[in-house]
């Protein structure tokens, strides 16, 4: 029991670690055009990725409507764009956020 | 800052690494007692707790990871499955490839490393100092590592006992990416990668439902990019 749930922990260590150095592997001697353009314009459209993913299990189809994640997401925004200080729009958007699901939309 | 000698630059460079991981600090400590707890209940105490926390360091899998411990998943199972929930990390690892082309003995770790968060904080390039830049990607990456081992030891050790007050914390991981996001929109001119990223991962999600749409989004984002690649291209270069 204990000898197969080491084996599975080491087989999805493995799998991660493949998986991660796996284009460092392949572009080892050279970088394709291809690939480091891929490098400038990925970085920026995958942050965009992980935003919708944070987002998704947000139900927006019945009461509060998503509006907690709206609000405190607009804040994030409004706070970086502002003050440029990443720290700041995190913390206040968490603040905001936490306020909003204890106190506001219980 | 040129002229100041090495030895006091390199506490200046864990300094401004510390301060640049902080944001990420909350959210992994926070989401690592999650997992803690869940792996706990499912009979695997602190050393698993830790061991997955060390060797596998990659979040959503070791979310996934309980489930195939407590149901005693099969090998081919758990491989296909990770591949499945990490397949993303292909796409960060290949758009740092030239990033990270000269990092040296820190290289592996730094590769070993690339998380969500971690890849959140790095990818756009910024170094307090061109010259240690390898140097500090380095310590973000391992601030970042033990704050996850710290939330996974402190979930193991607590158990289900922890005063858990703090709902809606969990929203930091989101802040942090939204304003990863705002950021780069206020530092670039050309905004359609981002409008990529963010459109076609909705479509993905809207069609496709919660579930299984985070690898065709990545597929679909590539698609589009490389079709635009000669508009695009042209004005990187």
């Amino acid at each position: 029991m204990n000898t197969h749930a080491a084996i599975l922990v080491l087989v999805m260590a493995a799998v991660t670690i493949l998986l991660r150095f796996l284009p460092f592997l392949v572009f080892r001697k050279r970088t394709p055009a291809y690939i480091s353009y891929l490098g400038e314009v990925l970085p920026a459209a995958i942050i965009g990725l992980l935003v919708i993913y944070c987002l998704k299990d947000t139900v927006i189809t019945r009461a509060p409507f998503g509006a907690p994640e709206l609000i405190a997401g607009l804040a994030v925004v409004g706070l970086q764009v502002w003050k440029r200080n990443s720290l700041l729009s995190i913390l206040g958007g968490t603040v905001i956020y936490m306020v909003l699901v204890q106190a506001v939309f219980p | 800052m040129e002229k100041s000698p090495e030895a006091e630059r390199k506490p200046v460079i864990v300094r401004k690494a510390f301060l640049k991981s902080l944001p990420v600090m909350a959210g992994y400590v926070v989401l690592g007692i999650g997992f803690g707890i869940l792996l706990r209940n499912a009979g695997y105490g602190v050393l698993w707790s830790v061991a997955m926390a060390v060797l596998i360091y990659a979040g959503s899998m070791q979310y996934v990871g309980i489930d195939l411990l407590a149901g005693g998943a099969g090998i081919l199972t758990t491989i296909l499955t990770t591949v499945m929930v990490n397949a993303r990390h292909l796409f960060y690892s290949i758009s740092m490839v030239d990033r990270y082309k000269n990092a040296g003995k820190y290289k592996p770790y730094m590769i070993f490393a690339l998380t969500d968060e971690t890849y959140s904080l790095l990818c756009d390039g910024e170094t307090p100092d061109s010259e240690h830049a390898d140097l500090y990607r380095f310590l973000v990456s391992l601030f970042n590592q033990l704050y996850w081992i710290t939330g996974c030891l402190l979930g193991s050790l607590l158990g289900a006992v922890l005063p858990f007050s703090s709902a809606g914390i969990e929203f930091s991981m989101t802040a942090l990416f939204i304003a990863s996001f705002t950021e780069q929109w206020l530092r670039t001119k050309d905004h359609i990668p981002a409008l990529t990223g963010l459109l076609a991962t909705l479509l993905c999600l809207v069609v496709l439902g919660p579930e299984n749409f985070l690898i065709p989004a990545m597929l679909l984002i590539t698609l589009i990019l490389t079709l635009l690649r000669g508009r695009l291209g042209r004005k990187a270069v």
